[in-house]
């Protein structure tokens, strides 16, 4: 056998394999049972619309308010990390370890509970404004290293050239340093809004009610009152309805700059 | 115009400066020429302050630049630096490129600032580039367009760092033909260079460095011509002739 002969016929047996492993599962599983389990169309019925119109709305809605406080105070955070002033530095490594080192969970519970009992007094917004405040915090932390990163991957030239036109530090930040930053940071940041979108189900820790329910909270009620698996996969699948698609607006975002690099 | 006295600079122990003496008069053309690491763009990055020097002043027109209440980006907008790596902004097309400094920092509207950058790429040839961005040009449309960015701020004084030296050799007469017409149109500049040719034709005066102060300086013809320096004549001798030079 040729070399070219031996590597096909290796490739050949993989993919025989692979057949045989799907081809056992297929006979042995019960498929009765599991399209009684996750595919229940009558349960499905019920769903509808109440998954789109209240808990997939409710996701997106946590998410993106949280993502936009994140977005914002990071950025703050990265740029005191980078100032020049020494107690602002402290302050944001600080707030950077902290808030990363500690779980999404506990800080909620943080602020869903603990500050209402220490001040005596609700957080404003309800639900959305707990959820938007804790999980932005959270996500302040990973965004703010995030920015950090790609404010120093620009290189050292553009606030030269800057300031050599006579823009001072802030406007050269802003207009010329960040927007360059934006877009090398641009999948991590999606990395980030993705986690957010899946640690926004943590909000059934605020004891949500019927209309602030999101995804996740929404198919497990459903799967107490129907007793059936299929709530879940829904609501899994409503996930990816958020996810991929966003998946696939960066991609084209990106090969969009790829031409002004 | 612009007048350096005793002008240190140093970076931790390294002294890169010496005290540097040095006056440009309106309207002239410097050339500064001398081996790498003699402080040639440390002098040049010293006049509006990217480096901040240890000693001494560095005074342009009424102001002295080195005083610490000054507004350096008012004086900054006053001279035009051009780089080495051109540092035109990756994220913006030529155009606002040449805009968003007249418009942030002169507060020109939007109409009068592309009127001034139209003017100023045709000055440089790049017209048709005007909706290009940065990396859809070759190195030498690069480097003219951001002459043109720095000409856009209307500048008394223009600085060149080795303007030329990351450029590809067929593509260097472009970027000089756009300078000797800025020398003929009568703008200060001081150029750090390693183009002997250029410094002999357009240059007023020539200022030959070497390690962290001015050895010579003079006439074109008199410092590159006939050197009084030995450390000048074996420095030309190297760029003049690479392949001749020998060892040290």
């Amino acid at each position: 056998m040729t070399r070219r002969q031996r590597e096909r016929a290796v490739r050949a047996a993989q993919y025989l394999v692979l057949l045989a492993a799907v081809g056992v599962f297929a006979a042995l599983a019960d498929w009765g049972r599991i399209n009684d389990a996750f595919f229940d169309v009558d349960v499905i019925r019920e769903l509808w619309p109440e998954i789109i119109t209240v808990a997939l709305k409710n996701t997106v809605l946590y998410t993106l308010c949280a993502f936009a406080f994140g977005l914002v105070l990071g950025l703050v955070i990265a740029l005191m990390r980078l100032s020049p002033v020494a107690a602002y530095r402290a302050l944001a490594t600080v707030y950077i370890e902290f808030f990363r080192g500690v779980p999404a969970l506990l800080v909620l519970i943080g602020f869903g509970y603990g500050i209402p009992i220490a001040l005596n007094t609700e957080l404003p917004g309800g639900v959305l404004g707990t959820i938007t405040i804790a999980l932005g915090l959270v996500a302040a932390a990973y965004m703010a290293e995030t920015f950090r990163a790609g404010i120093q991957a620009v290189p050292k030239g553009q606030m030269e050239a800057a300031r050599s036109l006579g823009m001072s530090h802030t406007w050269a930040m802003v207009s010329i340093i960040v927007p360059q930053a934006f877009r090398i940071i641009l999948p991590p940041l999606t990395n980030e809004l993705v986690l957010l979108t899946k640690d926004s189900s943590l909000v059934y820790l605020l004891g949500v009610t019927l209309p602030t329910r999101e995804l996740a909270k929404f198919g497990r009620d459903s799967l107490n009152q129907y007793v059936s698996m299929t709530p879940i996969l829904i609501a899994g699948l409503a996930y990816l309805i958020i996810t991929v698609p966003l998946g696939y607006v960066v991609r084209r975002l990106e090969a969009q700059q790829a031409k002004a690099r | 115009m612009i007048e350096i006295r005793e002008l240190h600079k140093s970076f931790g122990d390294l002294e890169v400066l010496k005290g540097i003496d040095f006056r440009v008069a309106e309207g002239e053309v410097v050339c500064v020429i001398g081996p790498s690491g003699s402080g040639k763009s440390t002098l040049l990055r010293c006049i509006n302050l990217l480096e901040t020097p240890t000693a001494g002043e560095v005074v342009i027109g009424e102001d002295v630049v080195t005083d610490p209440d000054v507004d350096i980006d008012a004086i900054r907008r006053r001279i035009g630096m051009v780089f080495q790596q051109f540092n035109l902004f990756p994220h913006l097309t030529v155009t606002e490129n040449l805009t968003i400094a007249q418009r942030r920092v002169l507060g020109r509207a939007k109409a009068e600032a592309e009127r001034v950058a139209a003017q100023n790429l045709e000055r440089v040839g790049l017209s048709d580039k005007a909706d290009a961005y940065p990396a859809q040009l070759s190195g030498g449309q690069q480097q003219r367009a951001a002459i043109a960015r720095a000409l856009a701020m209307g500048p008394e004084l223009m600085l060149f760092d080795e303007p030329t030296s990351s450029l590809d050799p067929e593509i260097v007469g472009d970027v000089l033909a756009v300078m000797r017409g800025l020398a003929q149109d009568g703008m200060t500049m001081i150029v750090v260079t390693h183009e002997m040719s250029f410094a002999r034709e357009v240059a007023d005066r020539v200022v030959f460095m070497d390690d962290g102060v001015i050895l010579e300086e003079g006439a074109a013809e008199q410092v590159i011509g006939s050197p009084g320096h030995d450390r000048t004549r074996r420095f030309l001798a190297r760029v003049l002739d690479p392949a001749a030079a020998e060892l040290d």
